[in-house]
């Protein structure tokens, strides 16, 4: 079966949930200071499961994510990503960077390196791979996100639609089998949104595990499995995406559907 | 139908100064005037003063003779050697100063910086009071303070003498810090030491074909050879090796205590020391804060997106750190070697005869030259300043990162 | 409801951080003891700090304070420190030479410094600006002394100047540049003819006298104050010309600025004071003699401004181009828009800028020791070279270094309270 959004088709069949969970997150509390901004955080997600996180600004949905790939340190809690616990150990995060890719609402593409040394960067200095191979693998995740003309392009020279696709494919480079979302359309012009947003559909039609921090409702109506509503730092409620747009439990989550469906 | 005629304007005298046509000439015309004016009431005044004091411009002076001493110089002069001559022993005493102070302030002062940043609170708060104790003191006080330091706190020669002497050399017995000056071994060539100078020559060689290979490698197969510490033994050991095997050919002449003075060694006045450390650790003070700058500069997007890629610290910060941070850093820091050699003409207070004590000093006032003498002084610092803005405008054109 | 459903039915309230994550341990942790390296680098510093803290308090703890000479001292105790130098010599270090029955004139100069500086300081107070306009004239009437009406006659010959210009604007001449150049033109006309005569005649009217102190017997804190605070007030508005005619669309008037700015910046501030003391007499009408320290003044006035000038163009590079467009398009004219958006943005961009020049010049005021004007520098090796102070240096260093440690970082404080402040009202 498959919908519309904007007007491309989405293949839903294709988007496979198995059993295998990828990450476990289990009483997870987080604190900034004194001030406790991720509390009692219990979160399974299964591999091919494409979860929206959404929630007024405030609410430590970033900093959940960034949890999951030590951009930030948790105090309390557990958190297992693709069976390997995330500690203080330095063997175990450099195992999990490489698993779980991530893009960032400002792209943070490297200005200095053109698009394909931004993107060979990382699978030659931290997985040792030849500079041919990894230029290969390069082109091969550029022509996917479509951009593989600016391969020799310097980010300054590029769109902010096309650096975050440079972006994507910079995090695919290290085949990650799972993928984070901060906000990744929220600094682009609307023009730009549609492509980034087709890429990352595109991605979950391959099956990819994602969780993604965003705005963009229709993305989740479309494309999520689950979406997830966070405020002052709780999970307060998960639904599937019909269930949740159109039959939100809480008063909070009706309060802020209605600020941002309101329009 | 009649047509439109547009209005032609008579031409009024305040046009000049209010239509656009006219008011940039206008304005230009009368600052043209004013300037011309000036300079000429300028250069009228010089050539009366000139006159009534029975005086002519003429450089001829610089070919006669100089009849003074200078006390430290690189190249030989006596007090037969002409003026120009002096000029120069003084060009060349400001450029050696600049030169060792520049390199000490860099390396302290990115010490210094890259310090500051460290997430210890003692050593940043220690790198900071350092900062802050240097900058807002003003460097003449510290050039003051280091000599007298020099000369009052050290010992004299005569202490080091006799079975139980008041003061002792330092390293091995090699080094002397007195009050007339530090002594240092001078290297003595002998035989077979242009041997050890080419080995050391082929050992740089091979630390730069070892690289290419090194980056070759990595490009074909990936593997990460360690470069720094292969690097380090080429430097070192063939060299070492080589200096054993040939006998020994580079010997050192220990200064001794002859009488009541040091003889042999290197001889280097308190004057000089003390304000090479005092300009380079002035500077360094600024140069630490400009590579503290520069690093914070850089957005920490910046690292987060390296190390969610998996780069580990260190290679976070030379791949995308110290690349971005450089070209933040590099201008202000030549900028500040500027200020360090200009800052160099301070040498008068401590008695060292940079150019501004030669040309500018003596040689001014025994020839009553001073138009003359402080023409040329202005003209040697004006072109080490226009050279050094050059090499910042041509690092900045290079190294800019590519736009749209 | 899909097994996926979950609605939260008790809130979690905030609870306080593990007692291991916050607090004295915490910080303690993080910031001293993170790693094997941090330990060791703590321990070593604070090892260095013992050090130095062991010999030096009770050096500067038990010091002599009364003794009469470093004899004295040392016959005492040889092992603390002799600030009884400072007691002896700190006028002198502030006042220089200056004639003791007249403290009172530099002291109250000074108090009046500060009083003038708040309302330009302070917006608070802007309303009491007449006084900082009037202080100037004041404080060289009060340090040099003379009669008051040769100070008073440049604010009369100034004030008629203006007038004038008041007067002409109401009926004949339209133009602004017209209307100025005529009333600069009787402003110079009365100061070359007018002004000597009638002050003259004043003097003799209402005589208000204050004995005359020369340039010569200034020193101490007094001249570096002096030198610093008048460079810093002169060198800003010409700095702003400077950087408005280098950016200019006149090819003229840009060379003339570029060249003058790229030469006083080549060159060392300690030739431009040689030049001021030995050559500035050739470029003047032969027989008029300047008082060295206004020579001094102009040089140190020139200098800063140069450098001042490259830090508001950094400043006006900084602005967005739309602000000159957006005041050209409201009708504004080229000064008014500079005076009312371009300028104040400007400058509040340029603000660190700004105060390291100023405290650059400060610090550079030490350098008229070297022509033999006794600001605190010059005066230590003075004083260290009278036989009862022979010898004696860390005592008399502390404190001149001292004296400038304050100024400085006071100032480097100040600019940064005055970004956080203009960063909040954003």
């Amino acid at each position: 079966m498959s919908e519309q959004i904007n007007d491309r088709e989405i293949d839903r069949s294709k988007m496979e949930i198995t059993d295998e969970i990828a990450i476990h997150i289990s009483d997870m509390n987080k604190w900034f200071g004194n001030f406790h901004v991720l509390r009692d955080i219990n979160l399974e997600v299964k591999r091919g499961e494409r979860i929206v996180v959404c929630g007024p600004s405030g609410s430590g949905k970033s900093t959940l994510i960034r949890c999951i790939n030590r951009l930030e340190e948790h105090q309390k809690g557990n958190i297992t990503v693709d069976g390997t616990e995330l500690t203080t150990d330095l063997k175990n995060i450099d195992k999990i960077r490489s698993e779980v890719g991530m893009v960032f609402q400002h792209f943070n593409l490297f200005p200095h390196l053109t698009t394909l040394e931004n993107c060979t960067l990382a699978p030659i200095w931290v997985r040792e791979t030849p500079q041919k191979e990894a230029e290969e693998i390069a082109m091969e995740m550029l022509k996917k996100v479509k951009i593989p003309e600016q391969a020799h392009k310097y980010p300054g020279q590029l769109s902010g639609g096309q650096q975050q696709r440079v972006a994507i494919a910079r995090s695919l480079c290290m085949k990650p089998r799972i993928m984070l979302f901060d906000e990744p359309t929220s600094a682009l012009d609307p023009e730009m949104i549609k492509e980034v947003l087709d890429t990352m559909i595109e991605l979950a039609e391959e099956g990819m595990t994602m969780i993604c921090v965003t705005h963009e409702m229709g993305f989740a109506r479309q494309v999520a499995n689950r979406v997830i509503f966070m405020d002052e730092g709780q999970i307060v409620e998960q639904n599937e995406p019909v269930e949740f747009f159109n039959n939100p439990k809480s008063d909070r989550t009706k309060l802020f559907l209605s600020q941002i469906l309101g329009h | 139908m009649s047509s439109v005629d547009f209005p032609v304007e008579k031409f009024r005298f305040g046009m000049l100064l209010s239509d656009t046509r006219y008011r940039s000439t206008s304005l230009q015309v009368i600052t043209f005037i004013f300037f011309v004016a000036g300079v000429f009431w300028l250069v009228d005044n010089t050539v009366k003063n000139l006159a009534l004091l029975d005086k002519d411009i003429s450089f001829s002076f610089l070919w006669m003779r100089a009849g003074y001493d200078i006390n430290q110089r690189l190249i030989p002069y006596t007090n037969d050697s002409t003026h120009a001559t002096a000029a120069l022993v003084g060009i060349l005493n400001t450029l050696l100063v600049a030169f060792l102070g520049c390199i000490i302030a860099t390396i302290v002062g990115v010490f210094v910086g890259i310090l500051r940043l460290s997430k210890n609170w003692i050593i940043s708060k220690l790198m900071s009071v350092y900062i802050e104790g240097f900058r807002n003191v003003p460097v003449l006080l510290w050039i003051v303070i280091v000599f007298a330091l020099l000369t009052e706190f050290t010992p004299q020669p005569r202490a080091f003498k006799g079975e139980d002497p008041e003061a002792s050399m330092i390293l091995f017995d090699s080094i002397a810090i007195t009050n007339r000056g530090t002594y240092l071994p001078s290297p003595q060539w002998g035989s077979g030491s242009i041997w050890l100078i080419l080995v050391f020559l082929v050992s740089l060689l091979g630390i730069i074909i070892f690289l290419r290979y090194a980056k070759n490698i990595q490009k074909n197969t990936g593997r990460n050879l360690p470069v720094l510490w292969v690097s380090l033994g080429i430097f070192f050991v063939p060299t070492i090796l080589f200096y054993f095997i040939l006998g020994s050919p580079v010997t050192l002449e220990y200064p001794e205590l002859k009488g009541f003075n040091f003889k042999d060694g290197i001889h280097i006045r308190n004057s000089l020391t003390a304000l090479t450390l005092a300009l380079s650790f002035y500077t360094s003070a600024f140069i630490g804060e400009i590579v503290r700058s520069g690093i914070m500069a850089i957005s920490k997007g910046q690292t987060e997106a390296a190390s969610a890629l998996g780069l580990r610290p260190n290679k976070v910060m030379s791949l995308i750190v110290l690349p971005q941070a450089l070209r933040v850093i590099v201008p202000p820091m030549i900028s500040q070697y500027l200020n360090l050699t200009k800052n160099s003409s301070l040498a008068i207070a401590v008695g060292y005869m940079d150019v501004r004590g030669t040309l500018g000093g003596i040689t001014l006032n025994q020839t009553g030259r001073e138009m003359e003498s402080m023409v040329l002084l202005m003209g040697f610092y004006l072109a080490i300043s226009l050279l050094i803005s050059s090499v910042i405008n041509y690092f900045n054109r290079s190294f800019q990162l590519v736009g749209k | 409801m899909s097994k996926l459903a979950y609605v939260r039915e008790r809130e979690i309230p905030q609870s306080a951080p593990p007692i291991t994550e916050v607090g004295i341990i915490k910080w303690l942790r993080e910031n001293l003891f993170s790693s094997w390296l941090n330990s060791i680098l703590t321990v070593l510093s604070l090892y260095f700090i013992f050090i130095l803290l062991k010999d030096f308090i009770p050096w500067a703890y038990g010091a002599h304070w009364t003794t009469g000479s470093i004899r004295e001292c040392y016959d005492v105790n040889p092992n603390v420190a002799c600030f009884s130098v400072l007691t002896a010599r700190w006028k002198q270090l502030l006042f220089g030479f200056y004639p003791p029955e007249e403290y009172w004139r530099p002291t109250l100069t000074f108090c009046l410094l500060i009083l003038s500086i708040i309302p330009v300081l302070f917006p608070r107070f802007i309303r009491y600006f007449w006084f900082s306009l009037l202080y100037p004239g004041l404080a060289i009437w009060l340090l040099w002394g003379g009669s008051i009406w040769s100070v008073a006659i440049i604010y009369i010959g100034l004030g008629l100047g203006f007038l004038f210009f008041v007067i002409v604007s109401s009926g004949l001449i339209k133009s602004a540049s017209v209307r100025l150049l005529a009333a600069c033109l009787f402003t110079i006309i009365f100061f070359i003819f007018l002004a000597n005569p009638l002050a003259e005649i004043l003097s003799s009217l209402i005589p208000i006298y204050l004995p005359y102190v020369e340039s010569l017997k200034f020193g101490g804190f007094t001249l570096s104050l002096i030198v610093g605070v008048t460079g810093i007030v002169a060198s800003f508005p010409l700095g702003i010309v400077l950087a408005l005619g280098r950016q200019s669309d006149l090819p003229l008037v840009k060379m003339i600025c570029v060249g003058f700015i790229e030469f006083i910046r080549g060159v060392p501030l300690i030739t431009l004071l040689f030049v001021a003391s030995v050559l500035l007499n050739y470029f003047l009408p032969p027989g008029t003699n300047f008082d060295i320290v206004l020579r001094v003044i102009i040089m140190v006035t020139l200098f800063s401004a140069a450098y001042m000038a490259e830090v508001i163009r950094g400043g006006l590079a900084g602005l967005p181009v739309g602000q000159h467009e957006a005041s050209a398009a409201l009708g504004l004219t080229y000064w008014q828009s500079q005076r009312l958006i371009i300028m104040p943005q400007a400058l509040k961009i340029s603000i660190p800028g700004i105060v390291n020049t100023f405290i650059g010049l400060f610090k550079d005021t030490t350098l008229v020791s070297i022509i033999s004007l006794m600001d605190p520098v010059g005066l230590a090796s003075l004083i260290r070279a009278d036989s009862k102070w022979n010898g004696i240096y860390w005592e008399l260093y502390i404190a001149v270094g001292l004296m400038f440690f304050i100024v400085c970082y006071g100032m480097s404080k100040y600019s940064q309270y005055l970004e956080t402040k203009l960063k909040t009202d954003n």
